[in-house]
């Protein structure tokens, strides 16, 4: 683990406690998939440090956060229930994001300035700096920072993105977790270059390529480039390196791409272990202490899932409002 | 407790029993997977109902089994059981495809964003520790749901109060008397509007409603009624009914003789024990024959499987065990299931005569009516008194004609005319 | 007299029946095997064989020249395959789902369709452009929708929607063996759910013309894709009613098999189009324009379109994707109604 700055040993306790809740609520969404009762899941397990460590060096409230699919732990770090993204997952009617019109995680939580507007990949880029683009022109002290995987580093309105932000010196992050893969494409197949922060050399703004397994040394690069997004110095291309232990959704069978000894290699480097061991050695977790935790997070978890079960679907009168302005 | 296999979607009815993740012994935590199940192209897992200890493994791995099976059991440590997920009954529509080609409908379509292979893995999730929090079986939960119930209500007098099968079932049983209790004091009640009462229709009501709506659109039923003289067999029954009582515990009826009759009579006319399967007719090997029986839910099916190889009081135990199962909603899966053949006693009702649908996707089913005197005209141009049984015969006319069905039913005639009055049994 | 018969009387078949992936797979496959000019490109077609295995086996089979795992970027993969055809190539571009299909607008919209014409005939894209489409499975917006309607808009682009396996594989082919740029529409929901009879021996389909699925005398239905099975069902059901329904599978959207639109409609005066993709603005308002210009003096009663609601994309939640499907009970409806005026 890198030297670190102090982060409040609080907030340290916390950002453990937010991974495993969403360590849990991950695998919990996941056996739903596997009882039929969540017809599509991605999995966050691996992503946790990148996408906690990220929310917790920003502002919700002020900032803006432009995700992707396998944001898990950036909706439960921005303030997100277990129960309402359980919702989401089991298209239940109370379903915030959307209505569960869409699938699970996508659509918008205003108060928490949450977007996810829809599955294709990289979209939310070029819309992301727009949403910078506004700031700016607003005077605000508020960034946005978007996240994305590797692959969606290769399509064209990422190129789009990252030139015009860098052009115009936008107060955007650009968050990647690099992951190796996309779906079944692996990294050698996706770019000719060693890692994806070398690209934004390429636009004239800072890239930096961070352990994503290390909360801190996230906490650490993000916390940077906030600063450069707020005084004006513009855009940063931060590269978050993990390990996708799942496959890419329910959907997908990775047996077929990944050996077995690969994906046990990548679960050692398992980002709650790391922190762990950290707070153990600073004396801020003990084994009575994390119990608890545990044991208080599998009950959240488990009272959401009973109450999601309990809900009804999406009502049918749900079904045409809102295409226009006026509409219901 | 027991642990089902529980209903997922698409109609999927059965499932194949692929790894075991916990051994007898086992302490697992609610939601902790318990096996891994694979059913037609997907995996599955069933997580353990509540906080507890396995006490057996039902099923042995590789073995397929039914939606709905008991696969394990287990002892639970409190009230901490999660529902199963819902059940839905599609019936698959087997037609010939042509190049026009079939939308299947027994059959997963792809995820919402792809497909595993066959080969679809299952991940083994790490234990999450204990909650405490009361819930119900799965069993519990799957009757109160369908029948509407509200647990709340139910009283449970298992170990630490916990609400049984039984518990519920008796509180269905108190809740219907007094529904009926209701509907008799509504004609007396002339004063103000009279509304239309609305029975709510059970799962089980709508699913013997669809079963009835596409025997009657899929098959061309044609009907025939057979007058069987059962004198001899009427005297036989009363001279042995006590000492048969007396010696296995059950009333001898005319069903057995029946049953025996209609299972050799079928051996010989095997075309009425088949399943009309569009590009060809399905001869059944085994021979089981579905007793129709009045429960409280419902008409029930329960199945003699291989009638031909029972004996007459074999068949008549066997028809007791599981009117008296149907009676009090305790039949198992495998005892409704399989059916080649019905038999539905009619006569029981006081019916002469009934017009029987077809139990799709079986090709006949035959009543038997009430037994009454006449006066008959005997070959000898006398006139005696018999005891005249009517037997009524529907049958798919795609499968066979007239001469086929008459064949069977003549045959049945034949074998319930020559019990005579002095045979052993 | 007792009789021990333990066989079972069946007729000997010799056709096999396939699904529509496994149609899809073997058109390629024999495609590539017998020109060694076609290769496939698209995400995850390589080692994985495709999100829905549709390119399962073919990185073993052909190697990875010919069959290539590409970044992920659509317009790329569209503009790519573009080039190549224009170069001696004869590409089979997939694009994931026809939700991401989008970028590729440009270069096949805004260029390949122009190209012949724009050269006064010097150069042709014999490219294929395949992607499975439609809703059923759960997709939500992002994963179900029909996007036939902004391609079969433009000349110089073919648009062909097969419905079962037998036109899929036959159809695939002649897809593969055009001179011109054709969108191939795959319905994600038939890849597994349809199930019919695949000859073995070697076929080829036409693209443009369209295939009465039945005869029927009373009234014509009009449709493509999943809904073909649907009205199937409902003319089936309809039968026993002495309604007599004849279903017109189009197979191809562009160009539209005129002849037959208009002899159906000579033959039952009535005609019903359905089809899932949103009513305004889908082919259905072609069609009806067709048949009420040219086939004016066959009509009986007006023109009539049942087809997806007035929303942005199919929803997520199951009641609500249930509200946005058309399946049999709607389309009986549909033509008891036109039946009854």
């Amino acid at each position: 683990m890198s030297a670190y700055k102090p982060l409040q040993d609080s907030k340290l306790l916390e950002m453990y406690e937010t991974m495993v809740l969403s360590r849990i609520l991950d695998e919990r969404i996941w056996m739903l998939n596997r009882q039929g009762k969540a017809a599509i899941v991605a999995s966050s397990q691996g992503h946790e440090a990148a996408q906690i460590g990220s929310v917790y060096a920003l502002r919700t409230g002020e900032d803006q956060f432009y995700i992707y699919y396998r944001d898990l732990a950036v909706m439960l770090s921005l303030g997100m229930t277990p129960l309402e993204i359980m919702l989401g997952f089991t298209a239940k009617e109370g379903e915030p994001l959307s209505g569960a019109r869409q699938f699970p995680t996508h659509g918008s939580y205003g108060e928490i300035g949450l977007v996810n507007l829809s599955n294709v990949i990289a979209t939310q880029l070029p819309q992301a700096v727009g949403v910078g683009l506004a700031m700016k022109m607003q005077n605000r002290q508020s960034l946005v920072i978007t996240y994305f995987g590797d692959g969606a580093s290769s399509a064209g309105d990422t190129h789009e993105a990252m030139n015009f932000a860098s052009v115009h010196k936008l107060p955007v992050i650009f968050l990647c977790e690099n992951n190796k893969y996309a779906i079944s494409v692996p990294l050698r197949l996706q770019m000719a270059v060693d890692n994806v922060a070398d690209r934004a050399q390429g636009y004239g703004m800072p890239g930096v390529t961070v352990d994503g397994t290390d909360i801190v040394a996230v906490y650490e690069a993000v916390t940077q480039a906030a600063e450069r997004a707020r005084n004006g110095s513009g855009p940063t291309l931060i590269e978050a390196v993990v390990e996708r232990y799942l496959p890419h959704t329910s959907d997908d069978d990775d047996s077929i791409y990944r050996s077995h000894e690969e994906i046990e290699n990548a679960k050692k480097h398992d980002p709650i272990i790391k922190l762990r061991t950290l707070l153990l050695n600073m004396d801020i977790l003990d084994d009575d202490l994390e119990r608890k935790l545990y044991s208080r997070a599998t009950s959240i978890v488990n009272e959401a899932t009973d109450n999601a079960d309990k809900a009804s679907y999406a009502p049918r009168e749900n079904f045409y409002g809102h295409v226009y302005k006026g509409d219901k | 407790m027991k642990i089902e296999l529980p209903h997922v979607g698409e109609s999927v009815t059965e499932g194949t029993i692929q790894k075991w993740l916990k051994a007898v012994g086992d302490q697992v935590s609610k939601y902790e997977p318990l096996v891994e199940v694979v059913t037609d192209k997907v995996s599955m897992e069933v997580p353990a109902p509540a906080d507890g200890t396995i006490t057996g493994l039902l099923v042995e791995e590789g073995q397929t089994v039914p939606m709905g099976s008991v696969i394990a059991e287990m002892e639970a440590e409190e009230q901490n059981v999660s529902s199963t997920s819902n059940t839905e009954n599609n019936f698959s529509d087997v037609l010939n495809p042509g190049r026009t080609g079939r939308l299947l409908k027994d059959v997963t379509p792809v995820g919402p964003t792809g497909s595993a292979g066959p080969q679809n893995k299952v991940r083994e999730i790490p234990s999450t520790s204990r909650s405490s929090r009361p819930r119900y079986s799965p069993a519990v939960a799957r009757i109160a749901e369908e029948q509407n119930i509200d647990l709340k209500l139910v009283t449970g007098t298992g170990i630490k109060g916990r609400v049984t099968r039984k518990d519920v079932r008796d509180y269905i049983t108190t809740i219907d008397d007094d529904r009926k209790g209701e509907r008799s004091n509504i004609g007396g009640d002339l004063l103000g509007d009279l509304e239309d009462e609305k029975i709510v229709v059970t799962p089980i009501r709508r699913m013997i409603a669809e079963r009835m709506v596409q025997s009657s659109r899929m098959i061309p039923e044609a009907w025939s009624l057979t007058e069987v003289d059962v004198t001899g067999l009427v005297q036989l029954r009363e001279s042995v009914k006590d000492g048969f009582l007396s010696k296995n515990g059950i009333n001898l009826t005319y069903l057995p003789f029946v049953v025996r009759a209609v299972a050799e009579s079928l051996r010989a006319n095997p075309l009425l024990n088949s399943s009309w399967e569009e590009e060809f007719i399905s001869l059944k090997k085994h021979i089981n024959i579905g007793i129709a029986v009045a429960s409280d839910n419902g008409l029930v099916v329960p199945v003699i499987h291989d009638a031909d190889c029972l004996g007459l009081t074999e068949i008549a135990v066997k028809i007791s065990e599981l009117a008296s199962d149907a009676r009090k909603n305790a039949l198992s899966l495998e005892s409704v299931q399989g059916g080649t053949f019905t038999l539905n006693n009619t006569g029981a009702l006081g019916s002469v005569a009934s017009q029987p649908i077809i139990n799709f996707p079986q090709s006949a089913i035959l009543t038997t009516e009430a037994i009454s005197k006449k006066a008959v005209v005997l070959e000898t141009d006398s006139i005696a008194i018999r005891s005249i049984m009517n037997i009524c015969l529907t049958f798919d006319h795609r499968v066979m004609d007239g001469s086929e069905a008459a064949s069977f039913s003549q045959l049945v005639k034949r074998l319930l005319e020559d019990i005579g009055p002095h045979d052993s049994i | 007299m007792l009789i021990r018969s333990r066989f079972v009387i069946k007729k000997e078949k010799t056709i096999a029946l396939k699904n529509v992936l496994e149609a899809v797979r073997e058109a390629m496959w024999e495609e590539m095997h017998r020109d060694e000019r076609v290769f496939v490109l698209g995400e995850d077609v390589g080692k994985r064989g495709g999100v829905f295995l549709a390119t399962q086996g073919f990185l073993e089979e052909f190697g990875d020249k010919r069959v290539m795992d590409t970044p992920l970027a659509e317009s790329s993969i569209a503009g790519v395959a573009l080039g190549a055809a224009m170069q001696g190539m004869r590409p089979i571009a997939e694009i994931q789902f026809g939700d991401f299909i989008w970028p590729v607008f440009n270069q096949i919209v805004g260029e390949a369709s122009k190209v012949r014409y724009g050269s006064n005939g010097k150069l042709g894209v014999p490219l294929v452009l395949r992607t499975p489409q439609g809703g059923g499975v759960r997709g939500a917006l992002y994963h179900s929708q029909s996007v036939e309607a902004y391609f079969y808009h433009t000349p110089g682009l073919k648009v062909v929607a097969p419905a079962t396996p037998y036109d899929a594989k036959g159809l695939l082919k002649s897809a593969i063996r055009d001179e011109d740029p054709v969108i191939f529409l795959e319905h994600k929901r038939t890849y597994r759910l349809v199930q019919g009879e695949v000859p073995d021996e070697e076929y080829v389909l036409p693209i443009g013309k369209a295939d009465v699925k039945i005869e029927g005398s009373d009234i014509s239905l009009i449709t493509y894709g999943l809904m073909l099975h649907h009205c199937v069902e409902a003319a089936e059901l309809l039968k026993e009613e002495g309604i007599s329904v004849e279903v017109v599978d189009l197979r191809t959207l562009r160009p539209l098999d005129i002849d037959t639109i208009l002899s159906t409609v000579e033959k039952t005066g009535k005609a019903l189009i359905v089809h899932e993709d949103s009513k305004f603005g889908g082919i259905g308002g072609e069609v009806a324009a067709i048949i009420s210009e040219e086939g004016f003096e066959f009509l009986d009663g007006p023109v009539t379109r049942l087809a997806g609601p007035e929303v942005p994309a199919m929803p997520f939640s199951p009641t609500l994707e249930e509200m946005y499907m058309i399946d049999s009970e709607k389309i009986v409806q549909a033509i008891r109604n036109l039946s009854a005026y």
